[in-house]
């Protein structure tokens, strides 16, 4: 009932978003056909906002927006001419999937085997030096790593390709430059719900009964533990899927991710417009399905 | 998250200083600030001095080399760090103050006033950080360049840019504190004693006061600590984007881009990019000893039962 009440409010919270951010990037000043190539004629640039529908009040701009957006069209894109924001997006997001869920399966797979390490032998030296490693991964940010494991693997070694995005092996630096700084943090958030559910009463109830540890720590301790893992992967998804600028940039691979600040800054609203809509359904969406996926581990929880 | 009694104060601290790492960690941090303070008086190089030696490697007279333009680089990283910290200190300042006041007002009046200002919370998590940040920047440069066409000195422009920079930073980034807050205090308001007191005839004010503030106190301080990283770490992705600290002022982001772009397969300029960056991992590692040292100081329950 809980969950159904929410999928029912989410178109509301989707239109207030659009409008949101239809009004935020107009209210930058400049417009989109600032930087065109020669100084354009009043006259160009006013059959330029007329084309595109700019010169009507900002009220019917929106109407014919949400009008094109129940048909899924995003309309068209104002800095690359004669292609819709649908094309454009529809070009780069495979590619930002792959890498994205490239990067989440890095972050899970170095993650969680790190924070149960650290979880079990909580207090122990080997536990302060995975979570300073872990630490330090969550402090050096991707546009450190990348440039790094750039002169090191590409440059010095000439192991892995510096840039594009064409076969598997271009893949490496930029999905480890991406998925480092997650890695990190998943590992410190599992250390955590791992060594607080750990001291709770139910695991030394269970320990009693006689369960092997094995069980102790994957049937009891895990369902629990992993719960803040649980609760970062929705965020943790929604920017990874959609694309990071600075990988895409330093790496040259043609994702969306690029989009999204350089259309802001050429002022291109329906590209915008677009992205900051695509990312927010698949961040509540995410969120709605972490919700659903946490009243499933832990019985504790009753949504009504 | 526990409820923090003025009396355990004193407790706090003794767990805080028996914490070695967070101990340090704020030792580095002090003297760091200093070093960024102080240093450049010692130092006989200006960060924004051009010289003819370019690309010069660390020696004895250019401890980290210098750049492009032949500007020493430990002018620089000193430079750029001082810059980073104020960003950092600011920023989670700014973020402080309006997640804070956020908070406290929906949990602490509740009901339907409570559920909008929470749902606008909600609204702004959805959307992309970046957006506000550029659409603030450019708009602030917009009233930047009127006024300086009506007589603004190019100093205060800048003075200016960099304050809207700090703001900006806080105003996107208070959204976390304002839910802990909120939880806080909604928590707190049903208590025993705030009941009692209310029984009493206190006013809201004095509630607020006397109840409420000091015992959300401690988990403000740990997530305010925790903030300051966090800032610092934005703000140097913005530089890196080119949107942050405008050159030749410097940042340790903008700092790491330039880096970033002097790579090449003829020549590697490594300690163009490694002394901040190592500078840059290092501030951020010790911020977040300091901020997970003071989380176990002030939250018993997490430091109780802990080796």
């Amino acid at each position: 009932m809980y969950f159904l009440k929410r999928l029912v409010g989410l178109p509301l919270l989707i239109l207030i978003i659009s409008a949101l951010a239809f009004l935020l990037v107009r209210l930058a000043p400049g417009g989109p056909f600032d930087r065109e190539r020669r100084p354009a004629s009043p006259e160009i640039e006013r059959a330029l906002l007329a084309r595109y529908h700019l010169d009507e009040p900002l009220w019917k701009q929106y109407a014919r927006f949400l009008g094109g957006l129940l048909k899924g069209d995003f309309g068209a894109s104002l800095k690359y001419r004669n292609h819709t924001v649908s094309d454009i997006i529809l070009q780069g997001l495979p590619v930002s999937l792959t890498l994205g869920g490239l990067a989440f399966g890095l972050a899970m797979g170095l993650g969680i085997p790190a924070g149960f390490y650290g979880a079990l032998r909580r207090g122990s030296w080997r536990d302060h030096g995975v979570s300073v490693a872990t630490l330090l991964a969550v402090c050096v940010p991707g546009f450190v790593v990348g440039p790094i494991l750039v002169m090191l693997f590409a440059v010095k070694w000439e192991v892995f390709p510096p840039a594009l995005w064409e076969s598997p092996r271009h893949v490496v630096l930029p999905t480890v430059s991406l998925g480092l700084y997650f890695a990190g943090k998943v590992a410190r958030l599992f250390r955590e719900g791992m060594a607080q559910t750990l001291e709770c009463d139910f695991i030394r109830a269970a320990r009693a009964k006689g369960l092997s540890e094995t069980a102790v720590l994957l049937r009891h301790g895990l369902r629990l533990g992993i719960l803040p893992v649980v609760s970062y992967s929705g965020p943790m998804l929604a920017d990874l899927l959609t694309g990071s600028f600075v990988i895409e940039n330093l790496f040259q691979i043609p994702g969306i991710g690029v989009f999204l600040v350089n259309s802001s800054l050429s002022r291109d609203y329906p590209m915008v417009v677009g992205l900051v809509l695509l990312y927010a359904i698949l961040l509540l969406v995410l969120n709605l399905l972490v919700d659903f996926a946490y009243s499933l581990l832990d019985p504790r929880i009753r949504y009504d | 998250m526990r409820v923090v009694s003025l009396g355990g104060d004193k407790r706090a601290w003794d767990r805080f200083r028996a914490n070695r790492a967070a101990v340090v960690s704020a030792w580095f941090m002090a003297l760091l600030a200093l070093l960024t303070f102080f240093g450049p008086f010692a130092w006989p190089y200006e960060p924004n001095d051009i010289s003819d030696l370019q690309f010069a490697a660390p020696s004895l007279s250019h401890w980290l080399g210098t750049d492009v333009h032949g500007r020493d680089m430990l002018a620089r990283v000193l430079y750029g760090t001082r810059i980073s910290l104020m960003v950092g200190a600011v920023g989670a300042g700014v973020s402080l103050v309006i997640g804070a006041l956020w908070g406290a007002v929906a949990g602490y009046v509740g009901g339907r006033i409570d559920g909008i200002m929470m749902r606008v919370v909600d609204i702004l998590y959805s959307l992309p950080s970046i957006i506000f940040v550029i659409v603030l920047i450019t708009a602030l440069n917009g009233l930047v360049e009127r006024w300086q066409a009506m007589g603004l000195s190019a100093e205060s422009a800048k003075t200016i840019q960099l304050i809207g920079l700090f703001g900006g930073l806080g105003l996107v980034s208070w959204l976390t504190m304002a839910r802990i807050v909120r939880g806080q205090v909604l928590s707190l308001r049903n208590q025993p004693f705030v009941e009692a007191s209310r029984a009493l005839g206190a006013g809201h004010l004095h509630i607020l006061r006397r109840h409420i503030l000091p015992n959300v106190a401690g988990v403000i301080i740990v997530y305010l600590a925790l903030t300051v990283p966090s800032v610092v770490l934005y703000e140097s992705f913005l530089s890196y984007l080119g949107l942050g600290i405008q050159p030749p002022q410097a940042s340790l982001g903008s700092l790491i881009a330039e880096g970033a772009s002097q790579i090449n397969p003829i020549r590697t300029y490594w300690w163009l990019i490694v002394f901040p960056a190592c500078t840059l991992a290092g501030t951020l590692l010790a911020l977040n000893f300091v901020g997970d040292g003071l989380r176990d100081a002030l939250s018993p329950r997490s430091g109780q039962n802990k080796g």
